[in-house]
């Protein structure tokens, strides 16, 4: 044994590396819980203002369009603390979103759930965005001039025609937006802080436990992650095949 | 006929797009198939997309049966959906999503009731897909999307067909199974039809009027026979020079097994190409090509020729080296011969000259 080793497996204790058969603890399932309904809530905000925002920017020739999807895209490369950092400044106390909320007396949304809500909106936006415009400028206008030569309105067009054409991209902007949702770390650290059963997702769990040296509670709670993101992916990956073998 | 009543459609309109620029004044008759013929980019689909209210930019006037769609000058624009016209492009475009059945009734059901003249089914016998109901846009061959496409819009009661190059998408064998059907809809819709196309052939088959476009301009506009038969105009010239008569049929001679067909200018004998006869007094259209007419001046006797009539020399134009145009009058029928100069020369081919025209092949078009 080489002197390096000796030095890890004192760091590293034997007897709580490998995750044992004892069930998750009752604030695991808590986080998972939360976990989920955050997860939810947010894909949901995500379909009512990612899908018109992602036609939006198919649709328009308005100089805006490139800024804003920019800014779509800005928490794919922005480190979360960055985005969360400003998140809290402008729901805090003397930011504009603070200040408007406060007025508005829903009080301030950092460190509650709400606000890790409205963080995870944000953070997860370019998963939803993304996909679903792509569909939406793959689609092309045929289809919309097909459906006014039949009678239907602009309105009409949108639900009957867009939507079903761009299933495929609302499919995987919604399973993206969620996993990634149930991802999130550093925002949720930044925004919520760590209060169970309000804003300590599974991912500051894990981080809770690794920080009190529970390696066995960690291994289990990631690998229930690891597990649940690998079948999201697979699902996604499964059903994209599928589309492209049905459409040619 | 009379092109500017108010019955017919009226399209005067004008479109600028950066190098491109359409400005156009169209009179067509209210019934039947109109081709609007030209080269790529002359603005053939520009027009129609015109008529069916897709380019919005595009100013002008569109009156259609009596109903005034578009009138920039008032400020009046009916959008597309408004419009009571059916338009089949180029590519089927079929919605992927939903099957033969939906996709018909998709306009159908959005055809306010007071509007609709028929059932959604109504066409499905008349285009050949009533087993096609199930399917898929993608389970279905290039020729069936397209007629899929043709009873999707004919399901909303059109008062207008609009259809750009329907065929264009096709190969050969496509086209000649769909082609039938498209004489079909000739024959049996009371609506009048607005049809996109390049090619001579299908104008020949299916137009009754045909306007001429180029760089975005009418270079002419009338009925189809007249046009095409016109020595100013380039239909007229090059190899596939030909002109269209209007007839019927006068049964099969029993000694000959030859069908005879009288049009206003004579009689014209041709085989017999179909297993089953037309009955007699059927409408038919014939195509005899310049290449096909020669010239006599005194009537041709001991020769194979069947059909030779007299005829008299309207018009001359030079057409290549070499070569010379002749438009002739038979009745109220013209027709086109190219001769050599030099037989032109020799015979003393001029307007007004009596002389006896050869056809050596008349093909039945329709």
């Amino acid at each position: 044994m080489r002197p390096g080793q000796a030095g890890l497996a004192a760091f590293w204790p034997a007897h709580s590396v490998l995750p044992n058969t004892m069930l998750l603890t009752a604030s695991d399932l808590q986080a998972i819980g939360l976990t989920l309904k955050v997860a939810t809530l947010t894909t949901v905000i995500l379909a009512l203002i990612g899908v018109p925002l992602a036609w939006w920017l198919a649709r328009t020739r308005s100089w805006l369009k490139a800024p804003l999807t920019v800014l779509v895209a800005l928490p794919i490369v922005l480190p979360p603390s960055v985005l969360g950092f400003y998140l809290l400044v402008a729901m805090g106390p003397n930011g504009p979103v603070g200040q408007w909320t406060q007025a508005l007396g829903i009080g301030l949304l950092p460190f509650s759930f709400s606000g890790l809500v409205v963080a995870s909106v944000f953070y997860s936006l370019p998963f939803m965005v993304q996909p679903v415009h792509n569909a939406m400028e793959a689609m092309g206008t045929r289809p919309m001039e097909v459906a006014a030569s039949l009678r239907a309105s602009p309105f009409d067009t949108f639900f009957s025609v867009v939507l079903p054409l761009c299933r495929p991209g609302l499919v995987t902007g919604a399973i993206m937006s969620f996993a990634h949702t149930v991802g999130e770390f550093g925002v949720v650290l930044m925004v919520g802080g760590n209060i169970p059963g309000v804003t300590r997702v599974v991912s500051v769990q894990i981080y809770d436990h690794v920080e009190a040296m529970e390696y066995g509670d960690a291994h289990r709670l990631a690998a229930v992650m690891l597990g649940f993101s690998f079948v999201c992916l697979l699902a996604l990956h499964l059903y994209n095949n599928r589309h492209r073998r049905a459409t040619p | 006929m009379n092109h500017e009543s108010a019955s017919g459609l009226l399209l005067r309109a004008r479109l600028d797009r950066g190098g491109f620029s359409l400005q156009v004044d169209v009179h067509l008759p209210a019934t039947g198939i109109t081709a609007l013929l030209g080269p790529s980019g002359s603005g053939k689909t520009t027009c129609l997309r015109v008529l069916a209210g897709l380019e919005p930019q595009a100013t002008g006037t569109v009156r259609v049966l009596g109903e005034v769609w578009q009138d920039s000058a008032l400020g009046v624009f009916h959008p597309v959906h408004r419009r009571p016209v059916g338009y089949v492009f180029q590519e089927a475009s079929l919605f992927d999503h939903l099957n033969v059945q939906d996709n018909i009734r998709y306009g159908f059901q959005r055809t306010p009731a007071a509007q609709r003249r028929h059932g959604w089914d109504h066409a499905l016998e008349l285009l050949g897909i009533a087993h096609l109901l199930q399917r898929r846009p993608s389970e279905l061959s290039g020729g069936e999307r397209q007629r899929v496409a043709i009873a999707r819009a004919l399901a909303t009661s059109p008062r207008l067909l609009l259809m750009d190059e329907p065929l264009a998408a096709l190969d050969t064998a496509r086209k000649a199974e769909i082609l039938p059907w498209l004489e079909q809809l000739h024959e049996r819709l009371d609506i009048p039809v607005v049809y996109v196309t390049h090619s001579a052939d299908e104008v020949a088959r299916l137009a009754d009027h045909l306007v001429m476009l180029e760089q975005g301009r009418v270079l002419a506009q009338g009925p189809v026979a007249e046009l095409l038969t016109r020595l100013d105009l380039p239909l007229a010239h090059g190899d596939s020079a030909a002109a269209l008569i209007d007839a019927i049929t006068c049964g099969v001679q029993s000694d000959s097994g030859l069908c005879e067909l009288r049009f206003d200018g004579g009689t014209l004998l041709l085989p017999q190409t179909r297993s089953t006869p037309l009955p007699e007094r059927t409408p038919v259209r014939v195509r005899i090509q310049a290449r096909d007419v020669s010239l006599s001046l005194v009537q041709p006797e001991q020769t194979s020729v069947l059909n030779i009539l007299p005829a008299t020399v309207a018009d001359l134009a030079d057409d290549g080296p070499g070569q010379v145009l002749v438009g002739l009058q038979l009745g109220g029928t013209r027709l086109l011969s190219r001769i050599s100069r030099l037989s032109c020369e020799r015979l003393g081919i001029a307007p007004d000259r009596r002389v006896y025209v050869q056809i050596k092949g008349v093909a039945m078009v329709r």
